[in-house]
């Protein structure tokens, strides 16, 4: 049986083990005794050429035999062929590390991502609020300097994956709380929950980039923002549960049902300045086959947003 | 509610051997969707009809030989764990 979250757990640790390998040492100083018999030992595992096997080894003799195991291990330390071993391990470790920085760009386009990520918190107070209440906001368009969007700091419109990453985890967090009040609760629901959410965002970004690409959208939305726009239901879901959890069916159908609203007028206004073509942005009526199609593409991507955010938490409240 | 990543998958493997399978010239002519029959003039409009030929053919040209690795490591895998 396949763990459910596999590829994020694998991935995730690949790449922390080899920079963790550096950075371990600063981990290891707390759960040493600092009444331990040789304070030499304590001052020597600050250096990052340790090797992690040999700290792990110090840090349970430390804990369980203070005075016994101290004197073999100072000769360890003295030995020059350990000392050479200890030096070879931290330049292999340095080595892996950059292979994996000098890598890590063709699988993950970090520069990319760190343009989504550059937020801060009036950014996200008022964009949690254009998604809550978007009918009061007029100016829709993304602002441009030299061809290159803005950072989400600097322009209201333009989409982030801070909300839809932090949502997602609160709806998480949200999930097990409910399911906790009800007494449903065990660990692996946690890991399962997650698995389907995020197994309906992709099947949702590989239906919607199927579609863009039969109809022939000439469109600048790439795919991360596409993630970034259908992770931003993850709001309302979590509003939902919430007013479920404090008041039971009614509050959660009221508050599901405005965010629902929301979100559809949300993505419709801002879906129709990136698919469909200028002048019917502009309120100009639609002509031809091709913009009609267009129009009901974004229609129909608008309008899975509540079926969805519906049918991932129906279930969490009783 | 059991929809995981590893469904997902597998549901991903299914159609794409689905998609695989389609014989260009005992099937698709037979219902005009061949490759040769569609694409009509330089207009700037594909259609849809056309992209999904396209996509088709496109399909089962670049993932002939990945589907065959993927789909023998899909056997060994279930045949062992089920």
């Amino acid at each position: 049986m396949l763990p459910t979250l596999a590829l994020n757990s694998w991935q995730s640790s690949c790449l922390s083990l080899i920079s963790a390998g550096i950075t371990a040492s600063k981990r290891r100083i707390p759960v040493s005794q600092p009444g331990m018999a040789d304070p030499h030992q304590l001052f020597d595992d600050t250096s990052s050429a340790q090797s992690r096997g040999y700290r792990a080894q110090q840090a349970a003799s430390g804990l369980g035999y203070p005075a016994t195991s101290t004197l073999p291990q100072a000769a360890f330390l003295a030995d020059p062929v350990s000392n050479m071993a200890m030096a070879y391990g931290s330049s292999l470790a340095a080595q892996g590390k950059e292979l994996v920085d000098k890598n890590i760009d063709r699988f993950i386009p970090v520069t990319k991502l760190k343009y989504y990520f550059a937020v801060d918190t009036v950014y996200v107070g008022k964009k949690l609020g254009l998604l809550v209440f978007p009918y009061l906001h007029q100016d829709w368009e993304v602002q441009y300097q030299q061809d290159t969007p803005v950072a989400p700091r600097f322009d209201v419109n333009a989409p982030d994956l801070y909300i839809p990453a932090m949502a997602f985890i609160t709806y998480i967090l949200v999930a097990g709380l409910a399911l906790g009040t009800q007494d449903r609760f065990s660990p692996d629901l946690l890991g399962l929950q997650a698995s389907s959410a995020l197994a309906w965002l992709a099947l949702e970004v590989v239906a919607i980039l199927l579609s863009l690409y039969l109809v022939t959208v000439n469109t600048d939305l790439t795919t991360i923002d596409l993630v970034a726009f259908l992770g931003y239901k993850y709001v309302g879901m979590i509003g939902g549960v919430l007013m479920g959890l404090l008041f039971g069916k009614m509050g959660y159908y009221l508050v599901l049902g405005w965010c629902c609203v929301s979100i559809f007028v949300f993505m419709i206004r801002t879906l129709r300045l990136k698919i469909l073509a200028q002048a019917a942005a502009e309120g100009v009526p639609v002509r031809g086959a091709r913009n009609q199609l267009r129009m009901y593409l974004t229609m129909a991507v608008a309008a899975a947003q509540p079926l969805l955010m519906y049918w991932l938490t129906f279930h969490l409240v009783r | 509610m059991a929809f995981t990543l590893y469904s997902l998958l597998q549901a991903a493997l299914l159609c794409v051997n689905a998609i695989a399978v389609l014989h260009e010239e005992r099937f698709l002519k037979n219902i005009g969707w061949g490759t040769d029959q569609g694409i009509g003039g330089f207009g700037e409009e594909p259609g849809i009809k056309s992209q999904l030929m396209n996509l088709i053919r496109s399909v089962r040209t670049v993932m002939r030989v990945p589907l065959i690795i993927v789909n023998s490591v899909a056997i060994v895998l279930l045949l062992l764990f089920g």
